[in-house]
């Protein structure tokens, strides 16, 4: 008690500017309070705020300097937006407009690095000396890309003008402030301070304060759906203050009145702000604001006033982009790309090189050779005048300059728009999947980045949330133990036979929705009128229950006329299945508004002015509240965690009680519930009082005033009397075992982050069989660094142990002894991990957190979570993944390198921070197992793919060079060269990229383990990059020289030539496509010999051009017999290394994803098999 | 299969379920392969519209599901085996034939460009061969190896002579050849563009600047054999390509003589040497058709040849040969494609027993689980 003297003395010196004639203002304040309170002294304010204005105005003049604030006067946009500095309620989530659309999207366009390569090259082929390609060939690349991206954003932009069209030509209802009349205005023009009215069922157009609404109490009903996705409705209220003149029909709006609140920002769960009106002030909280995107229901109508328009309401401010991570995969792309511009800068510098030396051998012949003719004679004036010649260096340069053109695609720029398509299609089968889509909450599978599809097939750290992710946040009530006593032998309600809830009311039948099993002999101690200590205190525990919560009861029509149903709406769902339980037992929970509550007591309807309440913090772990009994005596009900409520109890209780309570709670936590402790104090009036007056200045100053309220919660929420505790069922979500069980088959070790306490946290680890009872636990609690180390050094010696007893797994394969490695799991709680993370210790905790099988981590705070992923991701490559549904998970699934949200109950934060979004936990074993694998093995696949064909396009540019003395003339066609990366080729990659599965969804599902295929980077590494190339080089050679060494003595013409290695080329790497197809369905087999067809067509019409100088040589060539037995030749030849290693590699060294394919195709032969080693 | 029953539900919305049945059911008949897979279809699919929000209906289809109708071949021994021993059976004989072929022609070479200059100018060659007093005419005589039937293909072969070089091959302008109106356009023909007073040179640019010049004539026992040069180009050079209303103008003018010259009377449609020469060849080395011999040629027969050895190839080395060659249907004397051939299917062959071999040697049952990693070493994780 005296240091809540101190701190309240303390805050009246802060506050001492603020007179104590209006602090009645408090949050709360209402007339019923007023009514029911009359022993109270300051109860005669409420309705008569008196004197002071100047002192109050003078000091909210002294925050306004201070404060970076909002005025908005009421119906009034002229004065509070003077200057239209304020936008418009217009949205515009469309990015360009008709006009501005060419530039922007260009810019938009080029900050990619590719599109700048491609210009750079397009822009050096301009130049005149070195102008390899033609114009149109040399930007026809660059023009497609750029083109089809502008079509694409082209057509997404008008469907998102189209949207906004609708969405701000929305009707809304605006307040005249004189006439005080309502008149449609469309959305878009609604102004800030304007008084708009919503009616029931209806969008709200901005971010409003509420003014008044249908309710008496000023109580409105949101649905949040859109902007935080929770489907429970939210309360909001209205402030008593305004209620008494709600604006409109013959009021008039005041024209005095003004909210000065904080400038726009984006937190949804955030509002300061206070408002005088009638000349007085009043706090506002988000309590008080309604925000656009939400639905108004179960309200007839609200009145409010706008605060924030269009863009800077807070749903627009939270329509943020996807985060932009990079996949592991581009990542180690980017390596073999810098090996590829080495190749390229290699390639170009031995042209430039023999360039030189055959210019400097011949330096002598080139005045009078015929095709070099280095002098200019048709000037006799000056004889020696050269003739595009620059001399031997800038030659030599320009060489280099015009190779750097001609093999431009070596770096597969192409490739990084095809792996946006092909992610593209990935994504759209993703979110397409039956199997990743929720019914329960009609919630699809959502692709927030695209650009990380492939890491899911990589996975290797999986960390988890608890609540909300494994279990399903959905409560329910189990036991309670009431004076240390256990009460939890519930049966449920029917079986008893008797409904105690039933609540008569004027013939109606009022009932909760749902019914909690209940414990017969609570039950009978309940209802025992007998004055028991331990019947008092039961009852006083469930009265707690009933009061001390933030749940709105709703009432509910049925079929049956005369029966109602009561469904209790909330945002905690542990408070849900408290207040379900309390009317379970008889405490039903039957009204609220914002001054008191209505609870029918064993039958009786008693009604509590709620005077204060404390909301939860994480700081403080519990909330309370402060009742006004009937009986007039003020009760201030705390519930909250175990260990911060055990310390604020009242010191001369019997400690026998506490001891058998927290042995309950023990018992509890052990068959995995949630705990919670309910404790009360009686306040005197004096304690009271004291009280009152620092709640009212701390909730309605504008500045720190959550530190405030916490501080002063901390202050009466002291010497408590335990009450009891009780224990919450936190139910597993559906398939979380298998899931987990799969997951460990398929290599990926599950961690468990949660917030919950040590034991709860091994219950639900062994519920969800994370933990078996075969496991070694090596449990860390310690409370310093020094003890931290030990345990740590402990594990890590049990370990070697262990290893030592079992040797090395290599040598068990070759002994041929069954390994007898025990697995283990490590426990270790958040207050160890604050001496652990970012110190030396890391690196201990890291050793034996990767020898573990399984890792728990409780009581950990957010920050951590992202600090234990951290610890992972920094020292090893394995990819985490981070998987969570609140918003405490948000730090955690922003450091991974893949998080997903579950678009759960807990809001939508998790979900809008996440790369991938989906309903189920379950769900990460399709996502992972089926998606994961096919997309890592198609983008891998694809991505060696394109390496490989423009490889080989190079290199047969480059033999060519050889023989034309080194000065870069192509054979093939300059067109044929643009269109063989952009139309030749690439289409089939993206097919086969999207649509190619090597093993079918049922075999991936059944056979985890080929999962680890990806895990080990089996598709993609240096080694097959290396190979792939060397096959490039031979097939390059193949398509090159058998022409060349067929027509070296014969009159064929560049063109001809040319044709014949276009479509040679052309054939023999969608061959090579095809023979690495594993599944061929129609759209596989049209893009493949489509595209073969597609590019006979295109030599074809570029040699039907008269002008070109390859004219008709397609039709010449392909009259001979001797063109298709090259390009037979070629085929074969070319493939034969490829095929025959193929062949090898399948046979003599086979993948897992190779037998499961054989097994699969001859699956009869496999499960006979497999049958007779089962026996 | 927990989706089934979310299936069904939106199966009552009618969306047309029983048609999607039947397809399915006919795409099982088209393909047994499938049946190993899970017919996991149905899928929610969203209305795009935003403010919809919710609205799902039911997309039944294979293709969201990823379950299109497929056929996943796999590499069998079977058919490794089979396809090898298939190209050894097909490349063998194409092979065979392409040699006999090419064994068949008849080709007689004769490299005339050192034998051609007179002893006393072997030093300086290039100023014999620039210099108009010179008599470049220059008599061999050839000896039929074979029998030669008609036609008797006749081709200059210059070695060393890029006529693929960057500055050449793009030196000319297909408009201009093409027709008279566009005579002006002598785009990219620098240096060979214009006269010195401006007046268009037709055709411009360095290729045709360039014209090859020697002449050929040929006699046996004193007799001249005629040579045929019509038809030695394309048809459809001549048709669309060269302009028959095209004329030569201003050509060969300047200051250095690059080649022949072409008779200002005569449109360059009919000009075959001209549209010979312009279609560049594709290598250093390449022969191009000077004409063709309507008449048998007898073996061990002696063809006197003339030669006018006028072109300078001197300057850089070039070679320059006589080519006398029948023809066969893979063209002209090339060993290397039987050659080739040959190679890939004996190779193919080969690899086809090799892999018999193998399969017998070290035999594996093809989906055998024992082989899978984890089954191998369970302990591995």
């Amino acid at each position: 008690m005296v240091g809540e003297g101190l701190t309240t003395s303390e805050e009246g010196e802060e506050e001492s500017p603020i007179p104590p004639s209006y602090r009645h203002h408090r949050r709360n304040s209402s007339s019923a309070v007023a009514a029911s309170c009359d022993g109270f002294p300051k109860h005669s304010h409420v309705r008569h705020p008196s004197g002071a204005d100047t002192e109050r105005l003078a000091a909210s003049q002294r925050e306004l300097a201070e404060s970076d604030s909002r005025l908005v006067f009421l119906g009034d946009p002229g004065l509070s937006d003077p200057r239209f500095e304020m936008p418009r309620n217009s949205i515009r989530t469309a990015k360009y407009s008709l006009i501005i659309f060419l530039p922007r999207n260009i810019f938009e366009q080029f900050r990619r690095l590719a599109y700048v390569y491609f210009l750079v090259i397009a822009v050096l082929n301009q130049l005149p000396q070195i102008a390899v390609f033609g114009r149109g060939a040399s930007i026809l690349p660059l023009a497609f890309v750029l083109l089809v991206t502008a079509v694409k954003d082209a057509y997404e932009d008008w469907r998102r003008h189209r949207s906004d069209r609708i969405e701000n030509n929305r009707a809304a209802s605006v307040c005249d402030p004189h006439s005080g009349r309502f008149f449609s205005k469309r959305w878009k023009e609604v102004r800030v301070g304007e008084v708009v009215k919503v009616l029931a069922n209806e969008g709200i157009p901005c971010d409003m304060v509420l003014l008044a609404t249908s309710d008496p109490t000023g109580v409105a009903y949101v649905q949040t759906i859109n902007l935080d996705g929770e489907s429970n409705l939210k309360t909001r209220y209205a402030k008593q203050e305004t209620m008494i003149h709600p604006p409109g029909e013959d009021h008039p709006v005041d024209p005095a009145g003004f909210i000065r609140c904080e400038q726009p920002n984006r937190n949804i769960y955030g509002f300061l702000g206070n408002m005088e009106v009638d000349g007085k002030r009043v706090s506002l909280g988000p309590a008080n604001i309604i925000l656009r995107g939400c639905e108004l229901k179960n309200t007839a109508w609200v009145i409010g006033v706008a605060v924030y328009t269009g863009s800077e309401t807070k749903v627009m401010l939270n329509s943020s982009g996807a985060s932009s991570k990079r996949s592991r995969l581009e990542t180690q792309m980017n390596r073999e790309t810098l090996l590829l511009s080495a190749i390229l800068i290699a390639l170009c510098l031995v042209m430039a090189i023999c360039n030189g030396i055959w210019l400097g051998n011949h330096s002598d012949d080139l005045e009078l050779a015929q095709f070099f003719r280095k002098r200019d004679y048709s000037d006799r004036d000056d004889k020696d005048e050269n003739y595009n010649y620059y001399g031997l260096g800038m030659q030599v340069f320009f060489t280099f300059l015009m190779s750097v053109i001609v093999f431009q695609i070596m770096i597969p720029i192409s490739l990084y728009i095809s792996m946006e398509f092909v992610r593209l299609g990935q994504a759209y089968f993703m979110i397409r999947d039956a199997n990743l889509y929720d019914e329960s909450s009609n919630s699809r599978f959502q692709c927030r980045a695209l650009n990380i599809n492939e890491d899911l097939g990589q996975i290797k750290h999986v960390f988890s949330d608890k609540t909300g992710t494994l279990t399903e946040n959905k409560m329910e009530f189990q036991c309670a133990s009431i004076r240390g006593v256990d009460y939890s032998g519930g049966t449920s309600l029917r079986e008893n036979g008797e409904e105690h809830c039933i609540v008569a009311a004027s013939n109606q039948i009022l009932k909760p929705k749902m019914s909690v099993k209940t414990d017969p002999e609570l039950v009978r101690l309940l209802r025992n009128k007998g004055e028991s200590e331990q019947g008092k205190q039961a009852r006083e525990f469930f009265l707690a229950l009933a009061c001390c919560n933030t749940i709105v009861p709703l009432v509910v029509d049925t079929s049956d006329p005369k029966q109602k149903l009561i469904d209790y709406q909330g945002e905690s769902p542990d408070e849900q299945a408290l207040v379900y339980a309390s009317a379970s037992y008889g405490f039903v929970l039957i009204e609220r508004t914002s001054g008191h509550i209505i609870i029918d007591v064993l039958g009786n309807k008693q009604r509590y002015d709620v005077l204060g309440l404390h909301q939860f913090d994480s700081d403080r772990k519990r909330m309370s509240v402060i009742v006004c009994c009937p009986d007039k005596t003020i009760k201030l009900f705390v519930k909250g965690a175990d260990n911060s409520m055990f310390g604020v109890i009242q010191n001369k209780v019997d400690l026998c009680m506490i001891d058998a309570t927290k042995a309950n709670l023990h018992a509890y936590s052990s068959l995995g519930l949630r705990t919670l402790v309910v404790g009360m104090r009686e306040l005197s009036r004096k304690e009271f009082e004291e009280w009152q007056s620092v709640y009212e200045n701390a909730s309605t100053s504008l500045m720190g005033r959550g530190k405030l309220l916490r501080a002063i919660a901390s202050n009466i929420e002291k010497g408590l009397l335990i009450l009891g505790a009780s224990g919450i069922e936190d139910k597993l979500q559906e398939g979380v075992p298998e899931a987990i069980a799969s997951m460990r088959q398929a290599g990926i070790k599950v961690w468990v982050l949660t917030g919950d306490k040590q034991e709860t946290a091994i219950s639900i680890g062994f519920s969800c069989k994370l933990l078996t009872s075969q496991m070694t636990q090596i449990v860390i609690n310690s409370q310093s660094r020094e003890s931290c180390r030990k345990s740590l050094q402990d594990a890590i010696a049990m370990y070697k142990k262990f290893a030592a007893i079992s040797p090395d797994p290599f040598e068990n394969i070759l002994t041929g002894i069954v390994s007898t490695r025990v697995p283990m799991a490590l426990i270790i709680d958040g207050t160890s991990l604050v001496f652990i993370l970012e110190t030396e210790l890391e690196e201990d905790l890291f050793k034996v957190a990767t020898v573990c099988d399984v890792v728990l981590c409780c009581r950990v705070a957010p920050l951590q979570k992202a600090g234990i992923v951290a610890l992972i991701k920094n020292r090893s490559d394995d990819m985490t993944l981070a998987i969570g549904d609140g918003a405490n998970d948000v730090s955690m699934i922003q450091m991974a390198d893949v998080g997903i949200g579950i678009s759960g109950q807990e809001g939508r934060q998790a979900v809008m921070a996440s790369d991938f979004a989906m309903g189920q936990f379950r769900f990460l074993v399709p996502l992972l197992l089926v998606h994961g694998h096919w997309n890592y093995q198609r983008m891998a696949y694809m991505i060696l793919y394109n390496f490989y064909k423009n490889a080989v396009f190079v290199f047969i540019l480059f033999w060519y060079v050889l023989y034309t003395a080194y000065t870069l003339t192509t054979a093939i066609t300059e067109w044929s060269s643009a269109l063989y990366s952009a139309v030749y080729t690439t289409l089939p990659t993206i097919v086969v990229g999207i649509l190619d599965k090597d093993l079918s969804r049922k075999t991936l599902m059944k056979y985890p383990q080929l999962y680890r295929a990806g895990q080990r980077d089996e598709r993609y590494s240096l080694k097959l990059f290396i190979l792939i190339m060397t096959d490039a080089v031979w097939q390059s050679v193949a398509v090159f020289y058998i022409p060349y060494l067929v027509y070296r003595q014969s009159t064929i013409d560049g063109s001809s030539i040319g044709d014949l290695w276009t479509l040679a080329v052309v054939v023999l790497v969608n061959i090579h496509l095809a023979m690495d197809v594993r599944r061929w369905n129609w759209i596989t087999h049209a893009a493949i010999w489509g595209c073969i067809v597609a590019t006979a067509i295109c030599v074809i019409i570029i040699d039907c051009i008269s002008t070109l100088p390859g004219y008709w040589a397609i039709f010449k060539i392909m009259g001979t017999g001797l063109f298709w037995l090259c390009l037979l030749g070629i085929t074969v030849a070319g493939m034969l290394p490829h095929f025959s290693a193929k062949v090898l590699k399948e046979y003599l060294m086979p993948s897992d994803v190779q037998i499961v394919r054989e097994m699969d195709k001859f699956w009869r032969i496999a499960a006979t098999t497999s049958e007779i080693q089962n026996e | 299969m927990p989706k089934g029953g979310h299936v069904d539900d939106y199966a009552s919305m009618g969306e047309g379920l029983a048609t999607s049945d039947e397809k399915e059911r006919a795409w099982g008949q088209i393909s047994e392969t499938e049946k190993g897979d899970d017919n996991v279809r149905g899928g929610p699919a969203e209305d795009d519209d935003r403010r919809s929000g919710a609205f799902f209906q039911i997309l039944d289809s294979r293709f969201t599901q990823q379950e299109l109708p497929a056929c996943k071949p796999l590499l069998t021994p079977t058919i490794v085996i089979s396809t090898f021993a298939l190209i050894g059976i097909l490349f063998i004989p194409i092979g065979l034939a392409s040699l006999s072929a090419s064994e068949n022609v008849v080709e007689i070479v004769y490299r005339y460009d050192t034998e051609c200059i007179p002893q006393q100018s072997q030093d300086d060659k290039v100023a014999f061969i620039q210099s108009s007093a010179t008599d470049k005419t220059c008599r061999t005589t050839l000896t039929v190896p074979k029998n030669m039937k008609a036609p008797v293909h006749i081709y200059y072969e210059l070695y060393n002579f890029y006529q693929n070089h960057r500055r050449y091959v793009k030196n000319r302008n297909d408009k201009q050849l093409r027709s008279k109106e566009y005579e002006l356009e002598t785009t990219n023909c620098a240096p060979e563009a214009t006269t010195v007073d401006g007046s268009p040179i037709v055709p411009c640019g360095l290729i045709a600047w360039s014209l090859f010049n020697d002449t050929y004539s040929f006699a046996i026992q004193n007799k001249a054999i005629e040579v045929n040069k019509k038809n030695i180009a394309w048809q459809s050079d001549k048709d669309e390509k060269f302009g028959s209303d095209v004329y030569p103008k201003n050509f060969q003018q300047g200051g250095l003589i690059g080649g022949a010259k072409l008779n200002e009377s005569i449109p360059l449609s009919e000009q075959e040497d001209l549209i010979v020469w312009m279609r560049t060849a594709a290598l250093p080395q390449f022969r191009k058709l000077y004409g063709r011999i309507e008449t048998d040629l007898v073996a061990n027969e002696q063809i006197s040849v003339t030669i006018q050895n006028n072109y300078n190839t001197y300057s850089f080395e070039g070679e320059k040969k006589l080519v006398l060659s029948t023809t066969s249907w893979i063209g002209g004397k090339n060993d290397f494609l039987g050659v080739a051939y040959l190679t890939v299917g004996s190779l193919c062959l080969f690899l086809a027993l090799a892999f018999i071999v193998l399969y017998l040697l070290k035999p594996r049952t093809l989906g055998d689980p024992s082989y899978l990693s984890w089954n191998r070493n369970p302990d591995r994780h």
